[in-house]
Formats: structure tokens, C-alpha cells, sequence
């Protein structure tokens, strides 16, 4: 395979988008067809909307279920009442006074009550999550939408969940081999080394030299490089005709900055809480206000990484969704083409942000990494 | 007490995208300036404008 050669590139790039679109464009044409089946349960319990409403109401639904978690890998469903479901169930994992093991098939894509060792259990359609119910899987929610019912411990493996343990395994035989292939090569990277080598140089000389310093940087380098590529690759998933949202789940960002925080504190030198609890430079009397300031910081910079990844890329998903939905809505011969062109040239903007937001994320990882590791003030830096 | 807060929201995110647009105009005549530096500008600017970013987007998720 050649990677030098420019048309490759481009090739990829248009594939990725493409991707992307197709299976948006499948999952939201579906998703009416199923609906169609389901409309006399539905006049029952909806006040009575005209017909656009509705289908804006399910437009809507959709692109929320979109972005949560669930707990089957469904790909895409076909037939007249998308009876044909392409996909397949994930294990669920509860604990409920014991540990409850089973398959998700049995929910059937959230419709039915599976039941376990005596036990109950269903999937709310407002949040994705399994509660615990009684046999007829009743859920009863109080006057502003919570529900009440029991929520067992859920450690299921579910879709999001999945992808990363994809993802994972993908960048360690990648990474791994990579590492081995440059031993047996004689020191030249080959074949898709060709790619991420650059890519891997660019991070040391770019993002972490300047940013650590020469002397610290080589201990947050594997760090650094696992976030980077993770969240890359996580985002790239996320524009697949797989529909996963990995990066767009606040827990998995919250547990990455989580990560970030942890070695900027327990790595921390001693000029760095210096630099917290009494600033040098300043007024007694000044010190003592910067304190809890500073102190606040040291937690607010963790969450602002986890608040910008999480809606940065749920931002784009659900602007991508609408203005696929907007191809629907439009139905006509000259709205339509244009929405669709509006969403693929917003699928290709889409590539740019993922790499853009694994790249962000790296750069102030490493700008707090940069901010624990400083020893003194650097007269000689820069 | 739901419309204060969406206006308030709104009030943020105009906000951000001026900063961002300043940031972007600032970097813009930065590098016409001095397009040897164009690297280290970007970086400067990115950082800058996803650190207000994610106010923005603090404001839109408190809202």
C-alpha cells in the first residue's frame, strides 16, 4: 500500500464522510417506517397531533436516542415495519441483591420485561436505563417526568462501552506492532508507520517538548499519546455507520479528564502548590484571596476538558442528525438536495473536529502536565 | 423562571463568539504580519479560543 501518494488521502477522507451519511440517512429512513407500524399505540396515549407534528416529534426522538448509550449493538433495520433487525444484543450485567447475567435480546429492543431469577427488569424509553419493575414492567413516573422505580446496580456491557474495549484492542495490536515492526525494519517505519509516525513526532515536538519542557516530558509521553489516539480514533467511530457516540458521553469524558487530573496532582512539584497557596509576586493580602481562587482552578481546568470534548461532539452529532432530518422535512426536489449537501460538507468539517479535539485535549493535558512539572521559573525557556 | 436563564444562556454564547471572533480577527493579523510564526500563533489562538469554548458550552449545559 502506498501512503505517500496524495489521492489515497483523499480517497480516505471521502469515505469517512460518505460513511457517515449513509448511515444516518438509513437509521433516520428507518426509523419513519417503524414508526408508521406503531402509530395506532401511539394516538392512544398522544394528544392528537396533525401529521407533520408527529413525524417532527419522531424526528426529535430519534436523534435523542442517537446519542444515548443502549444496551444492543443495533445497526440498521429493514423490511416494511422494520421487522429485520441488523445487529446483536450485548450482555447485561446487574446487581441486584446477586448478580444477574443475561442477554439483552431478551428485552427485545426495549419493548419487553425480562425477567431474571425472579426479578423484573425494563428499559425506560426516556433515559435507556434499566429499572426494576413488576411483572407487567410498569413505570411509574412522579409529576415532573422522574421516575420512581428501583434502578438495580448496571454493569452491563453496553454499546459505548463495547466500542472502547474496540478501540482499545485496535490501538494495542496497532500500536504493539508498530513498535515491533520498527525492530524488525531497521528503524523505518512501514506500511501504516508511514502514517502515524509523523503524527506521533508531531505530539513529542509540538505538544509536549514545548509545552513540559526537555527534561519532564518523556514520562507523560505515553499518556499523552494514548488520550490523543484514543480519542481520535473514539471520534472517527463516532462518524461510522456504527452510530456510536463514544466521545459524546459524558462519563467516558469525565473519567479522561478524570485521568488528567490525577497525574497533574500526584505529579505535582513542590513550586507548582507553591504557586497555589501562596503565590509569589504579590501582597500578602492578596495571597491570601488567590488561594481558594487558585485551588478552585486546579478542578475547574479538569472539567472544562471533560464539559468541551462532551459537548463539542454531541454538538456535532446532533447538528448532523437535524440537518439529515432536515432532508425528510424538506421533501422536495430542491430542499432536499441541499440539505444533504449542507450535511456532507458538515460530515467533512466533522473529520477536521475530531482530530481537532483530540488535538486540544492533548495540548492542555500537556499544558497542565507543563504546569506540575515546572521546577523554577524559566529565565532560560522559550 | 425558564425564559431567564435561556436568555441568560444566549447572553454567554454571544459573548463567546465575540471573544472567539476577536481571537480569530487578532490571529488573522498576527500572522499577516509575521507569516513565520504562523505555527506557534495557531496554537496560541487555539488554545485561547477553546478555553472560552468551553465556557460557552458550560453556559449552554447550566441553562
Amino acid at each position: 500500500m502506498v501512503f505517500s501518494k496524495k489521492p489515497f488521502e483523499y480517497l480516505f477522507v471521502v469515505l469517512v464522510a460518505f460513511f457517515s451519511l449513509t448511515s444516518n440517512a438509513n437509521s433516520t429512513n428507518t426509523i419513519e417506517v417503524t414508526k408508521k407500524g406503531n402509530t395506532v399505540e401511539n394516538n392512544s396515549e398522544m394528544k392528537v397531533l396533525s401529521k407533520d407534528e408527529k413525524k417532527d416529534e419522531e424526528r426529535k426522538e430519534f436523534i435523542q436516542h442517537h446519542l444515548l448509550d443502549s444496551h444492543d449493538f443495533h445497526i440498521f433495520s429493514y423490511g416494511k415495519n422494520a421487522e429485520h433487525n441488523v445487529g446483536f444484543p450485548l450482555p447485561v450485567i446487574l446487581w441486584d441483591n446477586g448478580l444477574h447475567v443475561f442477554s439483552s435480546s431478551k428485552f427485545e429492543h426495549g419493548e419487553k420485561v425480562a425477567e431474571d431469577g425472579g426479578n423484573y427488569y425494563k428499559i425506560s424509553h426516556h433515559d435507556g436505563k434499566i429499572y426494576k419493575t413488576d411483572s407487567n414492567g410498569k413505570i411509574t413516573e412522579n409529576t415532573k417526568g422522574k421516575i420512581q422505580n428501583e434502578k438495580p446496580l448496571d454493569f452491563s456491557i453496553t454499546k459505548s462501552f463495547f466500542m472502547i474495549f474496540i478501540v482499545s484492542v485496535l490501538m494495542f495490536l496497532l500500536f504493539a506492532g508498530l513498535g515491533k515492526s520498527y525492530k524488525k525494519n531497521g528503524s523505518i517505519a512501514k506500511g501504516v508507520g508511514r502514517f502515524f509516525e509523523p503524527i506521533i513526532i508531531y505530539i513529542r515536538d509540538e505538544i509536549a517538548i514545548p509545552n513540559i519542557g526537555e527534561a519532564h516530558y518523556r514520562k507523560y509521553m505515553s499518556f499523552l499519546l494514548t488520550i490523543f489516539f484514543f480519542i481520535w480514533f473514539s471520534n472517527i467511530f463516532g462518524l461510522t455507520p456504527l452510530g456510536v457516540n463514544i466521545t459524546g458521553n459524558l462519563a467516558i469524558t469525565g473519567a479522561l479528564a478524570l485521568m488528567t487530573y490525577f497525574i497533574t496532582t500526584f505529579t505535582a512539584k513542590k513550586y507548582y502548590w507553591k504557586h497555589i497557596f501562596w503565590m509569589p509576586g504579590v501582597p500578602v493580602l492578596m495571597k491570601f484571596v488567590l488561594a481558594p481562587i487558585e485551588l478552585l482552578g486546579t478542578i475547574i481546568k479538569p472539567f472544562s476538558l471533560m464539559i468541551r470534548l462532551y459537548a463539542n461532539m454531541l454538538a456535532g452529532h446532533v447538528v448532523l442528525m437535524s440537518l439529515i432530518a432536515l432532508m425528510y422535512k424538506a421533501d422536495s426536489v430542491v430542499g432536499s438536495p441541499l440539505a444533504f449537501l449542507l450535511s456532507f460538507v458538515l460530515t467533512l468539517l466533522e473529520v477536521l473536529v475530531a482530530l481537532l479535539q483530540a488535538y486540544i485535549f492533548t495540548m492542555l493535558a500537556a499544558l497542565y502536565f507543563g504546569a506540575a512539572s515546572e521546577e523554577h521559573h524559566h529565565e532560560e525557556a522559550h | 423562571m425558564e425564559i431567564p436563564r435561556i436568555v441568560g444562556a444566549g447572553l454567554v454564547v454571544i459573548g463567546a463568539g465575540i471573544g472567539i471572533g476577536r481571537i480569530g480577527g487578532s490571529a488573522m493579523d498576527a500572522i499577516a504580519r509575521q507569516p513565520e510564526a504562523t505555527g506557534k500563533i495557531q496554537t496560541a489562538m487555539l488554545i485561547a479560543a477553546a478555553l472560552i469554548e468551553g465556557i460557552g458550552f458550560a453556559a449552554i449545559f447550566a441553562s
